[in-house]
């Protein structure tokens, strides 16, 4: 059991030499390649083939394949209860908490299965960060909730911890705001800054991706707009996959767009989420290919 | 401006009319009384025991040993054998169940999930809330007393089985409150389970935990019941809790207060009184301490 997980972590922790230690011959077979004409893709960060996830027996998504290119960000938009929180939860093994969640189909992550045996989820986290809906501070000071990433990660030096501190509180936009207050309590912020302080505690452990999970639906239109500069600026160091009920939001700040739409099954009653189109966000809002997409997208459904 | 405003017609935002407001009223009325009425045993209580019991408490009789025989007067010898037993027993008891009890309820919130040996050790927990301590205080006579003798220890292993229940529902409900989004933002850092209940969760709901423990420790002070059988009541201190008879303040008074003889009865009321102020020291510095502990909750 030891040996294994090990190999694991030091796979994940490497991601630049992960695509070439493990044999890859699915990624050409997922490009799309009307999306290869009109840009050039980064390194694919994730690539998921036909997945279903389920809550024991109930089918919450199903056949999602997309591919998620390193230092952009991606919207998932869609209707309530199509599943696009489910499938950023999966992306970093943060449905392992829902007892009777799992996933079937692959999901890669640099090359590397995410759910391969002895892939340790604790590792897929480290790497891959994830920002929530609603501003989760923890009952602590400024300072302890961003260096908080960092010590369980080992590092207890005092001068790089406030290195680490002020490095993370200035991308995330909020060094300013909160530098002569650093030992109050976390919980004592407004939503817009208690949510920064979520992404700087984020952005502290350095993770190669964030995942967003609608962070500005609790916020004003001030606090959402500071967050979507902060989305801009980072975007050259990390991946950011974004779950967004604001198509605004979406033209805004995505280079690329995923919609889902909710399929209905008329016999036993059930709703599953699926993934009815994938490309540029232009091409999404735009000239949509599907049907369902363009109702969407022009207000006229959902 | 005035002129304005009462031509036009204004919304009605006064206070609600009718049976709502009758309903409102008796309702806070009942409300007010149910306090009183908790708080009128409370009061007879403390004045009871203050009036019988201040004017017996002396240094002396805090510190004075040993306990004498129940026909002299009350300002002889002193209680300090019972205090000390007190202390040493219940402190002993403390350190046996909290920080058992916590873990039995970290097991039975973070780990047990939908396991059926959660929900098994959960129904047993409860059950065990049930049995009266007198026979709590049996059973740690047969399986202990028996083989090694009366101690201070025995008490305490007596007490921490009343108080093993009563920490870890306490416990439990509190941990039940960490909403499961602190545990998120800890997971989606890399935290392990382990990590994730000792830095975020345990903080979060300390306040909650040190008030359930305290009320075992303020509970299992008082007992009479199981120490009769496993600490017997003797009149001497005993420092050593591991080994040989001891005696405690609630064995005092139970000891005293049935005797005719008013020395007898005025050590008991003093010995009340000593019991309900260690037990009131004790809150205030529990929650001085849990006040520093939770200092950026709000």
């Amino acid at each position: 059991m030891e040996q294994p997980e090990q190999e694991t972590v030091t796979n994940l922790q490497r991601p630049e030499t992960a695509t070439q230690e493990v044999p890859l011959p699915e990624p050409a077979g997922l490009r799309r390649p009307e999306l290869q004409q009109d840009i050039t893709p980064g390194e694919h960060v994730f690539e998921t083939d036909k997945i279903s996830i389920y809550y024991d027996s109930f089918r919450a998504v199903t056949d999602v394949s997309l591919t998620v290119y390193q230092n952009e960000i991606t919207a998932f938009i869609g209707p309530s209860g199509c599943g696009k929180t489910t499938v950023l939860r999966t992306l970093n093994r943060m449905n392992d908490l829902v007892p009777g969640a799992r996933v079937e189909g692959d999901v890669r992550y640099r090359g590397a299965a995410l759910y391969g045996p002895g892939v340790s989820a604790i590792a897929v986290r480290r790497r891959i960060g994830m920002v929530f809906q609603k501003p989760n501070p923890f009952p602590k000071s400024i300072y302890d909730n961003v260096a908080y990433g960092p010590r369980i990660n080992g590092i207890h030096k005092k001068h790089e911890l406030d290195e680490i501190v002020e490095r993370s509180l200035r991308r995330a936009a909020l060094w300013d705001e909160v530098k002569d207050r650093l030992s109050k309590s976390g919980l004592g912020l407004s939503g817009g800054q208690a949510q920064r302080l979520c992404i700087a505690r984020t952005l502290a452990v350095e993770p190669d991706v964030v995942l967003m999970d609608e962070p500005c639906s609790a916020l004003d239109p001030i606090a959402t707009g500071r967050i979507e500069d902060l989305m801009h600026e980072i975007k050259s160091r990390y991946t950011i996959v974004i779950v967004t009920h604001n198509m605004q939001q979406a033209t805004r700040v995505s280079d690329r767009t995923a919609f889902y739409s909710v399929l209905r099954d008329e016999k036993s009653d059930t709703r599953t989420g699926v993934l009815v189109e994938y490309g540029r966000t232009q091409q999404i809002f735009e000239d949509p290919q599907d049907s369902r997409t363009q109702a969407y997208v022009t207000g006229r459904m959902g | 401006m005035a002129a304005v405003t009462a031509e036009t017609r204004q919304p009605d935002l006064g206070e609600p009319k009718g049976w709502r407001r009758t309903k409102n009223r008796v309702m806070t009325a009942l409300m007010i009384i149910a306090f009183v009425l908790v708080l009128i045993p409370l009061g007879f209580v403390l004045f009871t025991v203050i009036a019988k019991g201040a004017s017996v408490i002396s240094w002396q009789f805090l510190t004075g040993s040993p306990i004498p025989p129940i026909v002299l007067p009350a300002d002889v010898g002193g209680m300090w054998p019972a205090v000390l037993g007190t202390i040493e027993i219940t402190a002993l008891a403390t350190v046996m169940a909290v920080p058992l009890g916590i873990l039995g309820a970290i097991y039975l919130n973070e780990y047990g999930g939908r396991n059926w040996l959660a929900a098994l050790i959960g129904f047993m927990s409860d059950v065990m809330t049930g049995v009266p301590s007198v026979v709590m205080g049996l059973f740690i006579f047969s399986i202990w007393v028996l083989h090694f003798g009366f101690s201070g220890l025995a008490g305490a292993f007596a007490l921490a089985c009343l108080m093993l229940p009563i920490v870890i529902r306490s416990s439990y409900e509190m941990l039940r409150l960490v909403p499961d989004s602190l545990r998120e933002g800890s997971y989606a850092l890399g935290a392990t389970k382990a990590r994730v209940t000792a830095t975020v969760v345990l903080p979060a709901a300390i306040g909650g935990i040190v008030s359930g423990a305290l009320l075992a420790v303020a509970r299992a002070a008082g007992e009479t019941a199981p120490l009769l059988f496993t600490i017997l009541t003797v009149t001497t201190a005993n420092p050593n809790v591991f080994s040989g008879a001891n005696t405690s303040l609630p064995s005092q008074i139970f000891s005293n207060a049935n005797q005719p003889y008013p020395g007898a009865q005025d050590r008991g009321w003093g010995a009340a009184l000593t019991l309900i102020a260690i037990c009131f020291i004790l809150m205030i510095v529990a929650r001085l301490v849990t006040a520093r502990f939770s200092r950026y909750s709000r």
